[in-house]
């Protein structure tokens, strides 16, 4: 009977992202190519305003190093004033809990972690950051680092479309619309869906109140439902509380649950068709679809089952330690499958607690470089890289220099789109084989053997895919981790835009060559498959070995009847 | 294909001889270097053997850790045998194009002075006197003087052709035979940069530039090599956490373990073979006589969209045909192929020639001897565009003047020497009509006058290849689009453009329409082939972006383009498209192969590596569940991956050299074709065969 329910609870979910998905991503393309639309009314004025104030010059195009510089130094003053708030939020108001100043190195961790999308959360929400700090500091990037991804995209297909120019648009005029048009208004909404299933917003000191079985316990409070909004929506994922979306006053009703699940895959959804719409190829747009949810589905289903086959250890199917309570094992695995594809990284259930091969399913949707629907923007741009390589491969196979939609593809473009699948793969494998070699990482772990194992790798994973969810157990606010993994943010994260913004900035150069009979579709069945399974391969070839002997090792161990 | 092309068997016995000695002197590390993915394997074969060494002085003698050192070096030696065995047959094919230059001594002329010096020695702009018999020591064009010189050492054809100063047939290529007269030339090239050494160099792969797509291909191996390489490095420190943590026994995790991982997981097979590839590509385009210039130009080849070909001499029988007589009204047809042939007498064009032979087929005219004739001839003349003849009396008084010309000439003709009476205009204006109805059919009309009154319309036509409208469908399925470039008026044009079954044409065309031809195309993003010989062809070959010279064309024309065809044949151009997607797909077909076998392999190696991890003294490691193969032990499943990535480098030369097989068809359709040969069979294949090796291990109990 339960099953039944999963299975209604699932097609509305998807039904939901299929319907939404195109018309949104319609609008958001006529916003980014700065025509009228519904909203143009009601923020055009304020647009201009905001270039007036900060003294933009709209009009002025930006190359590719120009686009880059400006993007890097935007990140990089968000960076420096987060460590700055973070180290004195003793002195600043706001801070009725008088919580001290944070740690430099967790400063650092945190700060690199909120303007990198990742929202690696090394601290505990509650105890670590004042609301000040929350409010001004970590929601504020959690708008600026989805608009940044965004804006990467916007110039990404700028260089596509755009024939023998130059410029790759003005990432201050991007930023600001993407910011305007799309995440205020959509967080707005979502804010006061959640304030109305019940979700906090407030600036009280914590409550101290004694439970039913006589305990004192204090419970945190806080303006949580503006920044859960924009957690999910900018796929950030970083919570308000330590708990993330399984605390209650973060995420109370299945309604709530249900709207967050959605929200951490409609964003990124939506800009697939964004990518087509702007580059006239609505096919080409579902096809990349496609892939996406092909991949989707198969780490659902492969996670679901593993979840419902239970534990052979405790003879019992639906163990729920760990997982969401309230809402079933279902709607744990689809969280965790959602948000582990979408580089959100919140988080409704331990996925420690999750079954050996769900853990598997979320460390590889992350390694394969977080291209499942991925981060907003950074979901496109990093499946671009590996369509370059499929359209490489398949331009060979045909016998013609490979062309996507028009531009040639040569070395500069694979020299650039290898390096971006390599640094993040590079630097999960030698920073967890480092981790566990090492006292100082290895201290860090809960579990022995296999379940350790996957800690140190989901760490640096989630790290290097700037997906920010936590694998649970490991104790990751040490100076080693927090460093360690800040660097491994950085390098996920601008390890791949830079070379997008110079792949676009060398396609915007070129010519466009027209279809013939001699080029091959990107856009139909036979494309789809082969960009599947260029995906499956680069990335399983390259996680294949930690993979088995990580989760799946445990899994056989645990069929086994082996425990650590 | 003409007479004297070499015909190299695939596996040539003195070749492999050859190649098989290559094959060592290759193993020099600074030439390895230039390959890094075979590179790679040449360090992990050193080290695995200095640790087999190593073990031997400490007293242990590890007869699998030998095994893995021979295979490994054996994979080093089979990319190099490829590579070497593509160099050996661009040698032999080139050979036989260098041979005749050798030793060649050169009439130098120093002033006037003819001095004999070495052919080695000419320089650009020496003049050399060339007589009959002579070898033509260089590359040049003639200044002085007119040959008929034998060609056939570098096109295989036998029949000699004309070389003259001026015009669109002056240039010569050194090694070809004088066979009458005396020329002078004027050297174009140094040595080693004649066209010969450019194409040798091209099929050596010491000198040899990468091509672009190749550059790209070698960053991505390099890339996925780089990935691997620190997979495995990693792959041992991960295995040391459940050695360090949990006291696991790890110990066939040995170096040449992990070096054989290595080899078998980046990619070899297109590592090794890759050089061999494009070489043989080099190769396939000598065999059909073409010499390029560059590995890239012949890559550009395949992209090409647009091909743009002179339709004389390419899509019709060099020269137009008379093909039919039609007399004016109150002229019968004899009378009219009689004047005719009588105009058409001393004309020696083609044209001419056909207009005797065909009044003498259909009317049996008897082909009557200038001299018998009291006739004075009348030669063509750019003025008046009319050749005729005056046909005098005894007193030498022209009784019949007869002359032909198109209709524009003898509109100028009546309106400069009569003034046209009714009834010639009436005969005109019927010419006129007959002339449309020629054009209409792809025909040139060609009027005869006699004594100021028109007699009627000769038919010329020009003859469409036979064959050349299939050839044009072919490129159309294979998404390149022709244009036709003539000089004839829009009617002819249309006609004999859907007659070849061309998809476009230029009429009227002057040299600069071609050239903006091209310009317009190429800022619309296409890529664009042209062929030609004439000066006048020049700028257009050099625009291009594949650019075919006819060997018998002008020195200005073979500088222009990027290749030159021996054999002259401007159809050639399909086969040079051809090589170059062929050489694509194979590049194409064999990485794919490459990564889809490195599935299998990890099913080979990592249940070898890992059987010990929670094993118990019954059973196996849990992760002996991917041992799929069901291979015998860990060091039979590793020798067998390593066994199989070795010699199926040497099963693929073949295919490397004479490239995957391409048919005219649609993108979409050779693309299921390879994946599903290449892909899903380098995926399935590996497993098949690492089983089969591992079954013979077993057998011959090497392991």
């Amino acid at each position: 009977m339960n099953h039944i329910f999963d299975l209604l609870q699932f097609v509305v979910y998807i039904t939901c992202l299929v319907v939404l998905a195109p018309p949104i991503g319609s609008y958001l393309a006529k916003v980014f190519s700065g025509e009228k639309n519904i909203l143009s009314p009601v923020f055009s004025k304020a647009e201009n305003g905001i270039y007036r104030f900060l003294r933009i010059d709209s009009l002025k195009e930006m190359d590719w190093k120009e686009y880059t510089f400006a993007l890097l130094a935007f990140n990089l003053m968000g960076a420096i004033l987060l460590v700055v708030l973070q180290l004195t939020q003793q002195y600043l108001p706001l801070n009725p809990q008088h919580l001290p100043n944070v740690d430099l190195f967790l400063a650092i961790n945190t700060a690199v972690s909120f303007i990198t999308n990742t929202n690696w959360q090394a601290y505990s929400g509650e105890t670590t950051v004042s609301y000040l700090v929350q409010m001004t500091g970590l929601t504020v990037q959690n708008f600026l680092s989805a608009a940044t991804g965004i804006a990467v995209m916007i110039a990404l297909i700028r260089g596509i479309a755009v024939r023998k120019g130059n410029s790759l648009g003005n990432f201050w005029v991007d930023l600001t619309r993407v910011t305007l048009y799309l995440l205020i208004p959509a967080s707005v909404i979502l804010a006061i869906l959640l304030i109305s299933q019940g979700v906090i917003q407030n600036f009280l000191p914590y409550a101290n109140v004694t439970t039913v079985e006589g305990l004192k316990q204090t419970i945190p409070l806080g303006p949580a439902a503006s920044q859960v909004a924009i957690k999910q929506l900018g796929t950030n994922g970083g919570g308000f509380f330590n708990a993330n979306s399984a605390f209650p006053f973060e995420n109370p009703t299945p309604f709530s649950n249900f709207l967050q699940m959605l929200s951490i895959l409609l964003i990124p959804a939506s800009l697939v068709f964004t990518y087509g719409k702007m580059l006239g190829s609505k096919r080409h747009a579902w096809t990349i679809f496609g892939v996406m949810m092909f991949l989707f589905l198969t780490g659902l289903a492969v996670s679901y089952f593993s979840e419902i086959s239970g534990n052979p250890i405790f003879h019992t199917n639906n163990i729920m330690e760990g997982k969401e309570a309230r809402f079933g094992i279902f709607n744990s695995v689809l969280w965790t499958v959602a948000t582990t594809s979408a580089s959100n990284g919140s988080i409704n259930a331990w996925i420690s607690s999750l079954t050996p091969l769900t853990g598997l399913v979320a460390m590889l949707n992350i390694q394969l470089g977080e291209i499942i629907f991925g981060g907003v923007g950074s979901g496109i741009y990093g499946m671009l890289h590996f369509i370059l390589l499929t359209v490489f491969i398949a331009g060979l196979m045909v016998g013609r220099t490979p062309e996507y939609f028009g531009k040639k593809i040569e070395a500069y473009e694979i020299k650039w789109s290898i390096l971006s699948i390599l640094l993040p793969s590079v630097v999960i494998l030698f920073f967890s084989a480092l981790a566990l070699s090492v006292q100082a990482g290895l201290s860090g772990i809960l579990n022995k053997g296999p379940h350790g194992f996957s800690e140190i790798i989901y760490a640096f994973s989630s790290g290097a895919g700037n997906n920010g969810s936590a694998f649970a157990g490991l104790n990751a606010n040490t100076s080693f981790y927090n460093i360690l993994i800040a660097i491994a943010m950085i390098f996920g994260r601008y390890g791949v835009i830079i070379p997008t913004l110079a792949i676009a900035g060398s396609l915007v150069k070129k010519n466009i060559t027209p279809v013939s009979a001699g080029t091959f579709a990107t856009d139909n069945v036979l494309f789809a498959f082969l960009l599947t399974s260029i995906i499956l391969i680069v990335g399983a070839l390259t996680f294949f070995p930690i993979l088995s002997i990580g989760p799946f090792l445990e899994h056989l161990l645990m069929n086994l009847g082996i425990t650590f | 294909m003409s007479s004297g092309k070499l015909n190299i068997k695939l596996f040539d016995k003195k070749i492999l001889k050859q190649a098989s000695i290559d094959s060592f002197k290759k193993l020099n590390p600074k030439y390895l270097l230039k390959n890094p993915v075979i590179f790679i394997v040449g360090i992990g074969a050193a080290l695995t053997s200095a640790i087999f060494i190593s073990d031997i002085f400490s007293g242990m003698y590890s007869s699998f850790n030998l095994q893995i050192a021979l295979w490994l070096w054996f994979t080093v030696l089979f990319a190099n045998f490829a590579e070497a065995i593509a160099e050996g047959r661009g040698k032999a094919q080139s050979e036989n194009l260098r041979k005749s230059r050798t030793n060649t001594m050169a009439r130098k002329l120093d002033g006037e002075k003819e001095i004999q010096v070495s052919a080695l020695d000419l320089r650009v702009n020496d003049r050399v006197v060339c007589l009959a018999g002579e070898i033509i020591p260089a590359d040049g064009e003639v200044i002085e003087g007119i040959a008929s010189v034998d060609e056939s050492a570098i096109t295989g054809e036998s029949a000699p052709v004309i070389r003259e100063s001026g015009g669109d047939r002056s240039a010569v290529t050194g090694g070809t035979k004088v066979l009458s007269d005396r020329i002078v030339i004027k050297v174009t090239s140094n040595p080693g940069e004649t066209y010969i050494d450019k194409m040798i160099a091209l099929v050596e792969n010491a000198k040899r530039k990468k091509t672009p797509n190749e550059i790209a291909l070698s960053i991505l191996l390099s890339g996925m090599s780089i990935i691997f390489l620190i997979v495995v490095i990693t792959l041992k420190f991960f295995l040391n956490y459940y050695q360090t943590t949990l006291g696991q026994d790890i110990s066939v995790v040995s170096v040449p373990v992990l070096v054989s991982l290595l080899v078998c997981l980046i990619p070899t097979t297109i590592g090794g073979l890759l050089s061999a590839i494009g070489i043989s590509g080099m190769d396939r385009l000598l065999q059909h006589n073409v010499i390029a210039m560059s590995g890239r130009a012949v890559e550009a080849a395949g992209d090409i969209d647009v091909l743009l070909l002179d339709k004389t001499g390419t899509i019709t029988l060099g020269n137009r045909m008379a093909t039919e007589f039609i007399p004016a009204p109150g002229v019968t047809e004899d009378y009219l192929a009689d004047a005719a042939q009588l105009a058409s007498l001393a004309d020696e064009t083609p044209e001419g020639r056909s207009i005797v032979i065909l009044a003498k087929e259909k009317f049996k005219i008897r082909e009557r001897h200038i001299s018998e004739l009291n006739a004075h001839f009348i030669p063509f003349s750019a003025q008046t565009q009319m050749s005729g003849v005056n046909l005098l009396s005894n007193e030498g008084v022209p009784e019949r003047s007869i002359r032909k010309g198109s209709l524009e000439a003898i509109k100028k003709y009546f309106a400069q020497e009569i003034s046209a009476g009714t009834e010639s205009q009436s005969d005109y204006f019927f010419s006129q009509m007959i002339g449309v109805d020629i054009a209409l059919a792809g025909g040139t009309p060609l009027i005869v006058v006699e004594n100021k009154k028109i007699l009627g319309v000769i038919q010329l036509k020009d003859i469409v290849k036979g064959g050349i409208s299939e050839r044009f469908a072919q490129l159309r399925r294979m998404g390149i689009k022709t244009v036709m470039i003539t000089g004839d008026n829009k009617l002819t044009a249309t006609a004999i453009a859907a007659e070849a079954g061309v998809d476009d044409f230029i009429s009227e065309a002057k040299p600069e329409d071609k050239l903006q031809r091209i310009r317009d195309e190429q800022s619309g993003g296409k890529m664009i082939g042209m062929i030609g010989d004439g000066t006048n062809d020049a700028p257009a070959l050099a625009q291009a972006d594949v650019g075919i010279a006819m060997n018998s064309g002008t020195q200005a024309a073979r500088e222009a383009g990027n290749m030159i065809d021996l054999d002259s044949n401007p159809t050639k151009l399909i086969e040079v498209v051809e090589i170059g997607k062929q050489l694509l797909m194979t590049r194409g077909a064999l990485t794919t192969f490459s990564i889809a076998n490195d599935v299998s392999k990890y099913f080979a190696i990592i249940p070898a590596i890992t059987l010990s991890l929670f094993a118990t003294k019954l059973n196996n490691g849990p992760l002996s569940i991917l041992n799929i193969m069901h291979l015998s032990t860990p060091q039979s499943a590793i020798l067998s991956a390593v066994i199989f990535n070795a010699i199926i480098i040497v099963f693929l030369i073949p295919l490397a050299l004479k490239g995957v097989k391409y048919r005219p068809e649609s993108a979409a359709n050779i693309l299921k074709r390879n994946i599903i040969l290449y892909g899903v069979g380098g995926l399935l294949i590996p497993f098949i065969g690492i089983k089969i090796i591992d079954i013979i291990l077993n057998i011959l109990k090497l392991v």
